[in-house]
């Protein structure tokens, strides 16, 4: 049933936003993503400014899919995992390209993933989705929120299996939240996103 | 919370427009993602009720256009930012401009002058500071005034001066200003070889032949229509065989005067080649 609804609203873009505990989570779950996804995903992590080419090789290592980092103005492409600089704002303009942006840190962040979401609900609308993992401020919750304003699917980690449960908890306090995944169930859901299977 | 479908595209083209039309500042080739957020955002703090009420406000009220220009560019800056680049600048890049007899740098877009201030440290180290002018310049006077004063937050100094350590300064940081409750001035030596102008990169021209341009983190907020003539100003104001400098997401890549120019190691760096 779900993949039948799934078809319906073709993925276009997953976002994955995380904080305190997210590595982990990504580390298990990118690796086992299938290498023909056809769509892009970006990851938008908060971490130390200075580290980002260590994150990219990281991820890069373990996973079959392309991994680098965005670069401004540049046409996300499928089979790709885009890793959102670390200290710029991630946007994205209409026509689907990213775009960067230095200007104030929001919820104490830069990247912040309320940002992030923010501009892709409009962008992506319906083809949108949204995963909120692991982390100890709310920054991402209000960003979900519209997503789900703008028809896209809002996903979140489930708490109970998050190392630090507080941002994915608030999500589902206030976010109609679409699913709530473990990393087993998130590797599935992921995959299942996956039209050219 | 931003409700970003209370104003439509539609809307923001419109008042671009009408700014170009009554003011002459020419926004419309700016890179619409970040520019409508920073729109949003003055809609939201100065609690507008319509999108009318901002035109009318923008057109009418010039105060308020000095305002709304200052909020709508970004100004974040940083000394020292990205210590690398300034490590290759120190290292790399100054030294080979040692030769010339009297160096010309044109910071481009300096916002409140940080990086003029970091550069001028720079030169004032490698002994070159004399024979050298930065030409600081930006849109915005308001900045400008800032960036003139050389005065700018104790609480920002302890990130400075690790940026300052990271990018091989030895020195004690501190020694650079005098600190007077929370604000600190810088010394007034660095200041004395800055030029602080104001040029818009959209609508002005070239205005003299630089050894080193560095415009870092503006071409973000341009499309790449605009970031294509801008680099054509830029390569006409730079001598061959001398740098041009970018913010480290920005490249020349996609532009026709690429084919000129040699990327120096991973820096966000080009050397002029013809």
């Amino acid at each position: 049933m779900e993949e039948i609804a799934m078809s319906e609203n073709k993925c276009s873009a997953l976002i994955i936003g995380g904080s305190a505990g997210s590595l982990d989570v990504l580390l298990n779950v990118i690796p086992k993503l299938k290498e023909t996804m056809s769509f892009p995903i970006v990851i938008v992590l908060h971490r130390k400014k200075g580290t980002d080419s260590l994150l990219t090789e990281l991820l890069a290592s373990k996973s079959s899919l392309r991994v680098k980092e965005v670069d401004e103005k540049e046409q996300p492409l499928p089979r790709t995992v885009y890793i959102a600089p670390s200290d710029y704002h991630l946007l994205f303009e209409k026509d689907g390209s990213f775009s960067l942006d230095y200007s104030e840190k929001v919820n104490y962040s830069r990247p912040s993933i309320d940002v992030v979401f923010q501009s892709a609900a409009e962008v992506f609308t319906n083809e949108l989705v949204c995963l909120l993992l692991s982390g100890s401020n709310a920054d991402g919750v209000n960003g979900l929120e519209q997503v789900k304003t703008y028809g896209g699917k809002a996903w979140v980690q489930n708490p109970d299996c998050a190392t630090v449960p507080y941002m994915p908890q608030q999500a589902i306090n206030i976010v109609n939240t679409d699913k709530v995944l473990t990393i087993e169930e998130m590797i599935y859901s992921i995959n299942a996103l996956d039209n050219t299977a | 919370m931003i409700i970003a479908n209370q104003i439509s595209d539609q809307e923001i083209e419109t008042l671009l427009e009408e700014i170009l039309d009554y003011y002459g500042y020419d926004f419309t080739e700016y890179a619409r993602a970040s520019i409508k957020r920073r729109i949003l955002r003055i809609f939201t703090l100065e609690k507008f009720e319509t999108f009318l009420q901002l035109r009318n406000k923008v057109i009418n009220d010039r105060k308020f256009f000095k305002r709304f220009v200052e909020e709508i560019t970004v100004n974040v800056t940083e000394m020292f930012r990205d210590p690398k680049f300034y490590k290759c600048l120190r290292s790399d890049i100054l030294p080979k401009l040692a030769a010339y007899p009297f160096i010309r740098i044109w910071l481009a877009g300096c916002s409140t002058g940080e990086e003029a201030y970091s550069i001028a440290i720079l030169l004032k180290e490698l002994g070159l500071l004399e024979k050298s002018l930065i030409y600081a310049t930006d849109l915005n006077p308001i900045v400008l005034e800032k960036a003139e004063s050389g005065i700018f937050s104790l609480s920002q100094m302890k990130t400075y001066s690790k940026n300052y350590i990271e990018s091989g300064g030895i020195k004690d940081f501190s020694s650079y200003y005098t600190a007077t409750y929370d604000l600190v001035k810088f010394n007034r030596d660095l200041r004395k070889k800055m030029i602080f102008s104001t040029h818009n990169l959209v609508s002005d021209r070239s205005f003299n032949e630089f050894q080193l341009i560095l415009c870092r983190n503006v071409f973000i907020y341009f499309d790449r229509d605009l970031q294509h003539k801008v680099l054509q100003l830029f390569d006409a104001s730079l001598e061959k065989n001398c740098f041009l400098a970018l913010g480290t997401k920005e490249t020349i890549d996609f532009s026709s005067i690429a084919r000129k120019y040699e990327r120096i190691q991973n820096q966000k760096i080009w050397r002029k080649l013809q």
